[in-house]
């Protein structure tokens, strides 16, 4: 496009085509410079490129849930393309010999034809609903590790209740996926929940007619809960994960102490290339995984159950594992029901149904707020707590976890009566006793743990690790040798945070004095706080000696390391 | 690693001291080399290993597409105790191998050939400086200065009311989700089943008729209403969620029936409604000996012998009962339609007329 | 041959040939009949007895005597001979010991023992019959009929039994056992006589046909490859749930664990 004055040709407007072209003849930055052009990626690539992750087992939970949920998303696609969520009955005449003729819904029918007709849908099948298992069984999992350490402090609690919205929103949808079949077990579920709609004081009629378009089955459920499984609810846990891992990127990733380890870096492996490739990696390991079970291992038979039928059931129908405490707790309830009037209040449904829920729901949403309100702690939380270190939050964890487990034993009452020659009913009268002593005994047990693992920490800080080494002193006496611990253990031992019991601040009344401490709070802080035993002094500490610490800082300055995490530099410089 | 300068304005008040144990921070581990970085035949070793194993995966892949247009869809294959379908075998066997190859490859690449020097980066001040937040202040009080609601509060309140407003419109879009429950539509659907004097009691599945003189003490049938089988679809579905019942017959001696009872059975042969009262599951899991009927989903127990009443588990109301008689034939029928509602209960039902323990 | 195609319209051999014919049925009639029900009542007479001395042995202490039933077991009058069958053949009777319920074990007695016992209980009040073996042969159906044995198996058995046949836990300690290894003659006379707390399903509302659709059914169903691949005791969500952690989560931990790790040092 030469400019047809002659001016032009010296304008220095031309120039600059030269370089532009020069640097087109390497397609790769070619392709980089036209999309940084349009979209300024290197910006964002160069502070993001070498984010470091810091490295260690438990981080990688609360990415086997992501990573199903990627499996989840792949195939559930590829099922859309032949389940047919209508409940329209048909004469089955499909492949599936033992059902032929039998009247059925076609979502059962093409849920079968996934099963036998189309290659490589009845893996398919298999790998969405082992996938849907391992989601929450991981998201779990997950959940326990970041209690477990206090990375739902400040910093983020916020993220804490993502991750508990995900968490129940992922119930949700592995229930409506449940549904969906209309096999017999999905109708049964269905049928359950029907009952627990009802149950709900007031509103409960309206909301069954409401949901079900009237009675139950009807036809709109399954339609209905298809548009909720593939749509709404997915698409709500997408916005919600994409929040979790914003913040987690802005927050940078927490980390357990260790030498190096402080409040104010983060100790790692760059994102590019290595966690792109042992993430990426993992990504393919938890997808093979799930694949290799979905090959060998059958998951819901739906040719076994046969469609839904109101007036048939089998022995052994449960929900899938997420919801078996809901369905234990309905199970050991005793049988309370009031008859007010001409009206019917259904406390056996509704309590252990609907009310539990929200109890485990309450409870989750607030910990992170009751536990700063107990310890008073305003501080930001980097360093993640080793669960020893604080025995009562610990404690609670594994009550609630030893309660949770019970509830959930109890939905299988009837396969652990069979399974270990048991009464079926010694078993319900049992569990109704053990969900309320079981936790009590857990957390007992747990916190008195914990403080003799504390204990232990001290000696090994005090005397050192027991080398294995039996002397024999002059007088006779036989006593095991112990090797002082190294510099680098005995920090990690020692870096978790002292938070103060708090004290009550009482006038001369007893009287709390203005905004200050009531009793009722210094006394939850001391049953917080008041077990931990206190850190030793650095005289009563016993480590090796070792190479002065130089020597390493001089060994990180080697490295391509941009700064360094000692101390000093982060105390000083700033 | 970008944020270094912002460390600057970290509010101390609120990071504690990095090391405020008695150990002063003794620094990173030194880093000391792997195998693979110090002897070459190691090196060469992970090297061939990663090779092969991304090598491996096209083969798998291959394979896969083979054994999908070669294995017939109905061959099963018997490896000991394993006897499955052939297909789903080959075809998650080659993927599940091929994809975890991959993974496994790409870990094993990251920890033994890509460099493992550990980083550090420095954590840059999550909230924003104080000037920001002064800044944002400012902008905030300006532009609500700009919009004048201070001086035209009714604005902001019209705003508000204009907003609310719609959130009704909308709620009750969704009124036509489903039939409202009014206790005339009630009586019509959830209080109502398809029994009415006369109805024989058929078998289920195959329809046929029951005759009183078949039924030997300790049977059980799992019956329907006769008028079921001109139903169809979901409306049959929604009929045998209401109407499925049990008939059994039980030694007249052994059992209680109560004076109000006394026509509602035919020489011990009584019929009761299958979906039980906690929940709605069918419930036919009956113990000829103890007359005891259990539901399989959360094992409310039901005594038959004793008008249906529970003895057992978290249901907390009588199984009720469906009133029987012969027609002249000597078919089983109904003499009504059950008395009270059948299944789980809800707050509009009247619960006051239900059978309790002890009543005659 | 010749000699009687020539003769065969002669005038007398209509009557000739009905009379040969009428000798012919009576002596044969004479050589099987009388001879067939003579032994079959000796037979008959012999198995009570035996069955009477094998009774009084092995099984009177509990159920009398004569059957009549004790404080401990129910009285036999009546239960019939398949139940017998179905109760020794499965090994249930005698019991080893008082439970709840009698488990189903290898039996030491031989099949002429039981259909001995059988024969004296049989005598002592008319019961169901040891079924013969097109009453519960499942030879023939079609994939209709099994596709109904289905629907009928899921609505009147597997509510105890379980979907694939596998049992079931009942109240106070008893529970439906396992049909994966029942044979059909047992099913059918379990049925037809409703052992312990079963009920009974009888031929009034209960077809044979009917029968031998369940029993196709389940054999069909048994024989069956689990496609999927391991059915994990075929006892659905629960088992499926701890396989799940088990091999899911535990797998893709120990991968997790092997990423983390720093592994071996040259020094």
């Amino acid at each position: 496009m030469a400019s047809p004055t002659g001016t032009a040709e010296t304008s220095p407007a031309t120039e600059p085509r030269t370089p532009e072209q020069t640097t087109s003849k390497n397609p790769v930055t070619g392709t980089l410079s036209w999309a940084d052009d349009r979209l300024g990626l290197a910006k964002v690539a160069r502070g993001g490129l070498r984010k470091v992750f810091p490295d260690h087992w438990s981080f990688l939970l609360g990415e086997i849930a992501l990573y199903s949920f990627v499996v989840l998303l792949i195939t559930g696609v590829f099922l859309t393309l032949w389940f047919k969520p209508s409940m329209a009955e048909i004469d089955y005449q499909g492949s599936y010999q033992l059902l032929r003729g039998v009247p059925m819904s076609e979502a059962f029918a093409s849920t079968l034809d996934i099963s036998f007709d189309v290659r490589g849908g009845l893996l398919v099948r298999q790998i969405h609903h082992w996938a849907a298992l391992l989601f929450v069984a991981a998201a779990m999992a997950h959940m326990l590790r970041v209690f477990f350490t206090g990375a739902f402090r400040k910093p983020r609690e916020v993220n804490w209740l993502i991750g508990v919205g995900l968490f129940m929103l992922a119930m949700v949808e592995g229930f409506a996926g449940y549904s969906l079949p209309d096999d017999l077990l999905s109708g049964t579920g269905l049928r359950f929940v029907d009952g627990l709609i009802r149950a709900i004081p007031l509103v409960g009629t309206w909301l069954e007619f409401f949901i079900f378009n009237g009675e139950f089955p009807g036809t709109a459920i399954v339609p209905r809960l298809y548009m909720v499984h593939i749509l709404l609810v997915p698409a709500i846990l997408l916005g919600l994960i994409a929040a979790h891992l914003s913040l987690v990127v802005y927050h940078k990733h927490t980390q357990y102490p260790g030498p190096g380890r402080t409040e104010r870096n983060v100790v790692g492996y760059p994102l590019f290339p290595v966690y792109m490739a042992k993430a990426g990696g993992f990504f393919f390991v938890v997808f093979g995984v799930i694949t290799l079970m979905a090959a060998f291992m059958q998951i819901n038979p739906v040719w076994k159950y046969g469609p839904y039928n109101p007036s048939q059931v089998t022995a052994g129908s449960q929900p899938d594992w997420y919801m078996g405490w809901l369905e234990g707790a309905v199970r050991i309830m005793p049988n309370w029901e009031s008859h007010i009037g001409h009206t019917t209040w259904s406390w056996n449904i509704f309590f252990p149904g609907v009310l539990l829920m929200g109890v485990l729901m309450t409870s989750l949403v607030a910990w992170p707020f009751v536990e700063r309100w107990i310890t008073a702690d305003n501080s930001y939380h980097h360093i993640l707590d080793r669960p020893r270190n604080v025995p009562t939050r610990t404690a609670l964890g594994v009550a609630a976890m030893t309660g949770y487990a019970m509830f959930w034993l109890s939905g299988g009452n009837d396969i652990i009566a069979t399974h270990f020659h048991v009464s079926l009913n010694a078993v319900t009268y049992f569990m109704r006793a053990a969900v309320f002593a079981a936790p009590v005994i857990a957390y007992h047990i747990t916190k008195r743990t914990c403080i003799s693992l504390q204990r232990a920490d001290l000696q090994r800080l005090e005397h050192g690790s027991p080398s294995g080494e039996i002397v024999r002193d002059p007088s006779g006496r036989f006593t095991e040798a112990h090797a002082p611990i190294s510099r680098d253990e005995a920090y990690s031992l020692t870096q978790q945070r002292e938070l103060p019991v708090l004290e009550a601040t009482t006038g001369d009344d007893g009287a709390p004095v203005g905004n200050g401490i009531s009793k009722r709070r210094a006394r939850l802080s001391r049953w917080f706080l008041g077990a931990n035993m206190a850190k030793p002094t650095a005289d009563e500490i016993h480590i090796e000696k070792e190479a002065e610490p130089s020597h390493r800082a001089a060994e990180l300055d080697s490295s391509e390391s941009a700064s360094q995490p000692s101390v000093e530099k982060a105390g000083s410089a700033h | 690693m970008s944020d270094e300068a912002d460390s600057d304005k970290m509010n101390d008040a609120q990071i504690v001291p990095s090391s405020p144990g008695p150990i002063p921070d003794p620094g990173l581990e030194p880093y000391v080399e792997r195998y693979s970085d110090t002897d070459p035949e190691v090196g060469r070793r992970v090297y061939r290993q990663i090779v092969t194993m991304y090598g491996l995966v096209p083969i798998l892949a291959v394979a896969f597409v083979v054994f999908y247009f070669a294995i017939p869809r109905d061959a099963a294959v018997r490896f000991g105790p394993l006897h499955t379908s052939a297909m789903n075998l080959a075809l998650g066997g080659t993927a599940g191998l091929a994809i975890l190859l991959i993974g496994l490859a790409s870990i094993h690449w990251a920890k033994q050939v890509m460099d493992d020097r550990e980083s550090v980066d420095e954590r840059h001040e999550l909230a924003s400086s104080p000037e920001d937040r002064k800044a944002v202040g400012q902008i905030w009080r300006t532009g609500a200065e700009e919009s004048r609601l201070g001086r035209r509060k009714m604005i902001g309140l019209a705003l508000g009311s204009a907003l609310g407003a719609l959130a009704l419109p909308a709620l009750v879009s969704l009124a036509d989700l489903g039939p409202k429950p009014t206790s005339k539509l009630r009586a019509e659907t959830i209080e109502r089943t398809i029994w009415a004097e006369g109805v024989r009691l058929v078998n289920d599945v195959t329809f046929a008729p029951v005759k009183a003189s078949d039924m030997e003490i300790g049977e059980l049938v799992n019956a329907q209403p006769e008028n079921l089988e001109k139903l169809e679809g979901a409306e049959r579905q929604v009929e045998r969620a209401k109407s499925s019942i049990i008939i059994v017959r039980m030694d007249p001696d052994s059992i209680k029936i109560p004076d109000s009872r006394k026509d509602w059975q035919v020489g011990g042969i009584l019929s009761y409604s299958k979906i039980c009262t906690h929940v709605g599951c069918p419930i036919s899991l009956w113990e000829q000996q103890t007359h005891h009927l259990l539901c399989p989903c959360h094992q409310s127990t039901f005594d038959l012998g004793d008008s249906g009443v529970v003895v057992f588990g978290p249901a907390a109301r009588a199984l009720p009962q469906l009133p029987i008689t012969v027609n002249s034939e000597g078919y089983l029928v109904a003499r009504s339609d059950f008395t009270v509602p059948v299944g789980p209960s809800y707050f509009e039902r009247d619960s006051r007329h239900d059978f309790k323990k002890g009543d005659n | 041959m010749r000699f009687l195609s020539t003769r065969r319209r002669n005038p007398a051999a209509k009557p000739l040939l009905l009379l040969l014919a009428l000798v012919l049925v009576g002596s044969a009639y004479a050589l099987i009949s009388p001879s067939a029900s003579s032994s079959a009542d000796s037979n008959v007479s012999s198995q009570v007895a035996a069955g009477k001395a094998i009774f009084e042995t092995n099984c009177s202490s509990c159920h009398g005597m004569n059957g009549e039933g004790t404080s401990q077991a129910p009285s036999l009058a009546g239960v019939g001979a398949a139940s017998v069958d179905f109760q020794m053949g499965s090994g249930r009777m005698p019991m080893a010991r008082p439970e709840a319920q009698a488990p189903a074990k290898a039996t030491d007695f031989t099949s002429e023992e039981i259909s001995q016992v059988a024969a004296y209980v049989a005598s002592l009040a008319p019961g169901p019959e040891i079924p013969s073996s097109d009453q519960y042969s499942t030879a023939g159906l079609t994939a209709e009929q099994l596709a109904r044995g289905g629907e009928l198996f899921r609505t009147n058995c597997s509510a105890c039994h379980n979907i694939e046949g596998r049992g079931g836990a009942l109240p106070n300690g008893s529970y439906a056992p396992s049909l994966m290894k029942t044979s059909g003659k047992h099913i059918y006379e379990a049925m037809r006589t409703g052992p312990q707390q079963m009920p009974v399903f009888a031929k009034g509302t209960m077809t044979d046909q009917d029968v031998k659709e369940i029993i196709g059914y389940l054999n069909t169903t048994h024989a069956q490859p689990s496609d999927g691949g391991f059915a994990l005791g075929g006892l659905g969500p629960v088992s499926e749930g701890l396989w799940a952690w088990v091999i899911g989560i535990g797998a893709c931990v120990l991968v997790a664990i092997w990423l983390a790790r720093k592994g071996a040092r040259s020094r």
